[in-house]
């Protein structure tokens, strides 16, 4: 698993975030068996794109969580778009209103792009994340939804007997307690259950998040809360807010680490583009 | 891949909607299992969830025995919540239940089917007040 961008809202390029990176939310999983996955299409997916191309990677599966900009807005610059013979799935959350494909559409008219999603070159599919598991490839999957504005899922992945979940924006806290609740009350606790890694937002400090409850984010100590009951063994904290430096991030990552002292769970661990996960 | 289904988020939503509520609320699974009621509903219902635990539709609709003013059961035909489970639409009446404690009520229930999607039918919220 590579992080390709991890920071939330909005890109944040500059000297202050040259550690953990400003790129928005992407993240690329190689399965055992070649298959490629993509989680997201924030800003890091140029970066991504480039490499696949060099890598001559002409079958990609790309799965969405949601469709906030930070979430959508490298795909017009994603390479392997471009090239016709790449066949590229994306998946993303059904709403009851508007096809995935017409709601992506928006994002390639004017006056936002200048050429439409129907010109795209590659052979692009769209698909409603199915109700229940399926597969690509070598890896069983699971779409979920959960607590953030508008319809948004996160992704269980198992491969190779390992598990990984992602849920970059995601605020359990609204819907209650989250220690000491059954998991199966806790929004994505399926999805996480007994993973490997939890990749699992912590855009904010303990102090941020009551002026900001509702806005579809969590603390780092809610995101330890939900790594613990899920019972995950390690969690990386991930869409670090735009207005967190790199030492801030590492005082938030400190944080972490206190509240979830030693009961099982790993030190928890901030994102960072570059950072290279092997799985199982 | 093991099955490790959990209540879907609008329950999730629904169960948290009804904590916050000083309104008697109950919630129901697609089944009819009656999964969630909120503290105001304990006096109708005679018990805490705790007590009461998860039950399936036929049980505690048997033991709530619906039935009109002058003691006549009322019908399934004519029981919001069951309306809401078999019909999928929203239905309101008034009728006299008895709770987990054996105590009797008058009370006015609206019923009405949750859906995520069209075709995704999750459960029924049942709101009811004291006659």
């Amino acid at each position: 698993m590579t992080i390709w961008g991890c920071r939330g809202s909005v890109p944040t390029p500059g000297r202050d975030t040259i550690r953990y990176g400003g790129n928005t939310s992407c993240v690329e999983v190689s399965i055992g068996d070649g298959t490629v996955v993509v989680l997201d299409a924030g800003t890091g997916i140029r970066a991504l794109g480039d490499d696949l191309q060099r890598r001559s990677i002409r079958r990609i599966h790309l799965l969405l969580t949601h469709l906030h900009l930070d979430h959508l807005e490298g795909l017009r610059f994603f390479g392997p778009m471009w090239d016709p013979e790449v066949e590229l799935d994306i998946w993303g959350p059904p709403s009851p209103l508007v096809a995935l494909r017409d709601r992506i559409a928006r994002s390639f008219s004017p006056p936002l792009f200048p050429i439409d999603l129907g010109h795209v070159p590659a052979q692009v599919t769209f698909h409603d994340t199915p109700r229940g598991p399926w597969s690509i490839g070598a890896a069983a999957l699971r779409a979920g939804f959960v607590v953030h504005p508008g319809p948004t899922v996160g992704y269980r992945i198992e491969s190779g007997g390992a598990i990984f979940a992602y849920i970059p924006d995601h605020e359990p806290a609204l819907a209650g307690v989250i220690l000491g609740r059954s998991r199966d009350w806790v929004s994505g606790g399926s999805l996480a259950v007994g993973a490997d890694v939890v990749l699992h937002d912590a855009q904010y400090s303990e102090d941020e998040y009551p002026s900001r409850v509702g806005w579809g984010h969590s603390s780092v100590a809610a995101a330890v809360a939900f790594a613990q009951v899920v019972e995950a063994r390690r969690l990386v904290l991930f869409h670090h807010d735009p207005g967190h430096d790199d030492a801030r991030l590492e005082e938030l990552e400190e944080r972490a680490r206190t509240v979830a002292g030693t009961n099982g769970l790993a030190p928890p661990a901030l994102a960072r583009e570059g950072t290279v996960l092997e799985l199982g | 891949m093991e099955d490790r289904s959990s209540k879907h988020l609008v329950l999730i939503l629904a169960r948290e909607f009804a904590s916050n509520l000083a309104t008697p609320m109950m919630l129901t699974d697609e089944e009819g299992t009656l999964i969630f009621f909120n503290e105001a509903a304990e006096q109708i219902i005679g018990g805490t969830l705790a007590e009461a635990g998860e039950l399936p539709f036929a049980e505690w609709s048997a033991r709530a025995a619906p039935r009109t003013a002058d003691s006549e059961l009322l019908p399934l035909e004519r029981r919001p919540a069951a309306i809401a489970l078999h019909e999928r639409r929203a239905a309101h009446e008034r009728f006299v239940v008895t709770g987990l404690d054996g105590a009797d009520h008058e009370i006015s229930v609206t019923a009405f089917p949750l859906f995520a999607h069209a075709d995704e039918f999750l459960g029924v919220v049942a709101i009811f007040w004291g006659a």
